[in-house]
């Protein structure tokens, strides 16, 4: 009940946080969702995934993400609001049953207002969604300017066989299109992916990968990568253990809302991922 | 149906060439010092050198456990259940069959199992995957090319849960 009353006011407050954590290229917190297995083979097959803001990867060492908005999208390709998430201090899970063989993704998806206007002298600022900002918007404002920011966060989970029908991509903002298996990934493997923008390949697109745990690492052993002409990058992870991947368009976007002398609206794109490479 | 010792003697050679087809492997599974010890299940295949595999010779794990109870953890042999496992159906006739005591065992399998004199010239591997609950998983990899004309040997040695694995095609 607590959570419903406070939902609107702290989903906002926790999005915009998560939105200058991915703007940013050289913050430290990361947004993620972090499945139990990446492979689920046995009868019943269920998966729990956490959810959190941290600065260490996978470390719950800061802030719950807010997991009301995630979708799953089943091996059939259909895509439905997924179960209700608990939320703790440090991080919030979802059990998620997998009643069907294939594929699942799992994706929070969120569209995310920065904004600021001119009522007289005074300049008001806004963080929030798209429609609340219509809402907000004053009769009269002047100088109206909003960084619209189209965020999504995923990760992928298999019950038994991997399929692909929850692959394909939706075709609005930044994805991710696997051209390997996310399930299916090795060390040592070649994995090849490629990266749309509303659906149309995006050619030298910087985008990133952190390995987990590098509490126990001290360094953080990021692999730079660029997308090529036809948007596409193919690699291999060296070790096995789960990735966090990060792209951002455009690339270097730079931090809170656009400069006032800047264009009225800008658009900014993010995407991550949870990916697991196990061992051969 | 268990793997029978006495295989190869069941399957001749039928051929009678030159074409050597009958394969021989001889693998250690150490005496470990552990607290909690399980025999290790243990798959053995060939692979062709796109790492596909072209037959499996063996899969050793608990097969009389009621209701098949022992393949829960057939899986656990992950490199041969990605490659071919998760595609097959339980037990296989022939292929299964009991885990073995820690020691050095010697299997052999006829043309009719491997399909050596059946697969194109190139290189092979002999491919052991050892998984043990409560334990660790390793492959040894022991490469050969075919044709085999007269009698082809190799060794290489695991570290963990394998010793020395040996083959032997004649």
């Amino acid at each position: 009940m607590q959570n419903s009353l406070h939902s609107s006011f702290v989903k906002h407050g926790v999005l915009g946080l998560i939105l200058l954590a991915t703007a940013g290229v050289a913050s430290a917190h990361r947004p993620w969702m972090l499945p139990t297995s990446t492979i689920v083979e046995t009868k019943e097959a269920w998966v729990t995934i956490d959810g959190a803001v941290s600065e260490g990867l996978f470390d719950f060492d800061h802030m719950p993400l807010r997991m009301d908005g995630v979708t799953v999208t089943a091996p059939d390709g259909t895509t439905a609001a997924g179960p209700a998430a608990v939320t703790g201090k440090l991080r919030s899970s979802i059990d998620l049953p997998l009643p069907k063989e294939g594929t699942y993704r799992i994706a929070l998806v969120s569209t995310n207002v920065m904004g600021s206007y001119k009522v007289g002298e005074d300049v008001k600022r806004f963080r929030g969604s798209e429609a609340d900002f219509a809402k907000q918007l004053p009769a009269g404002a002047q100088d109206v300017r909003k960084t619209v920011t189209h965020q999504r966060i995923e990760t992928f989970v298999t019950a038994h066989k991997t399929n692909d029908a929850a692959l394909k991509p939706t075709n609005a903002g930044l994805e991710m299109v696997p051209l390997t298996h996310p399930n299916d990934l090795r060390a040592n493997e070649t994995m090849r992916v490629r990266f749309l923008l509303d659906g149309k390949p995006l050619p030298n697109l910087p985008f990133s990968l952190v390995p987990g745990g590098v509490r126990y690492r001290g360094v953080a052993g990021e692999i730079r990568l660029t997308t090529d002409a036809k948007g596409e990058a193919s690699f291999k992870l060296p070790a096995a253990n789960m990735y966090w991947m990060n792209a951002a368009y455009p690339p270097n976007p730079g931090k809170g809302p656009a400069p006032d002398n800047g264009p009225a609206e800008s658009k900014r794109y993010a995407y991550t991922a949870t990916l697991e490479a196990l061992p051969e | 149906m268990k793997l029978s010792p006495s295989l190869a003697l069941t399957l001749p050679l039928i051929s009678g060439g030159a074409v050597a087809a009958d394969l021989s492997v001889k693998f250690e599974l150490p005496q470990l010092n552990v607290a909690e010890y399980h025999k290790p299940y243990v798959a053995m295949w060939i692979e062709k050198a796109d790492g596909a595999v072209a037959s499996t010779l063996a899969v050793l794990y608990d097969v009389k456990k009621k209701d098949n109870a022992g393949e829960k953890w057939v899986k656990d042999m992950r490199t041969w259940w990605r490659k071919a496992g998760r595609e097959t159906t339980l037990p296989i006739d022939g292929v299964s069959g009991a885990t073995r005591a820690a020691g050095t065992h010697t299997l052999s399998f006829g043309p009719a199992k491997t399909g050596i004199d059946k697969l194109p010239a190139g290189d092979y591997k002999l491919v052991i995957e050892a998984a043990r609950e409560a334990g660790g998983r390793e492959l040894v990899r022991v490469p050969f090319s075919l044709p085999a004309k007269g009698k082809v040997a190799a060794t290489a040695n695991g570290k963990e849960e394998l010793g020395a694995v040996s083959i032997n095609i004649q």
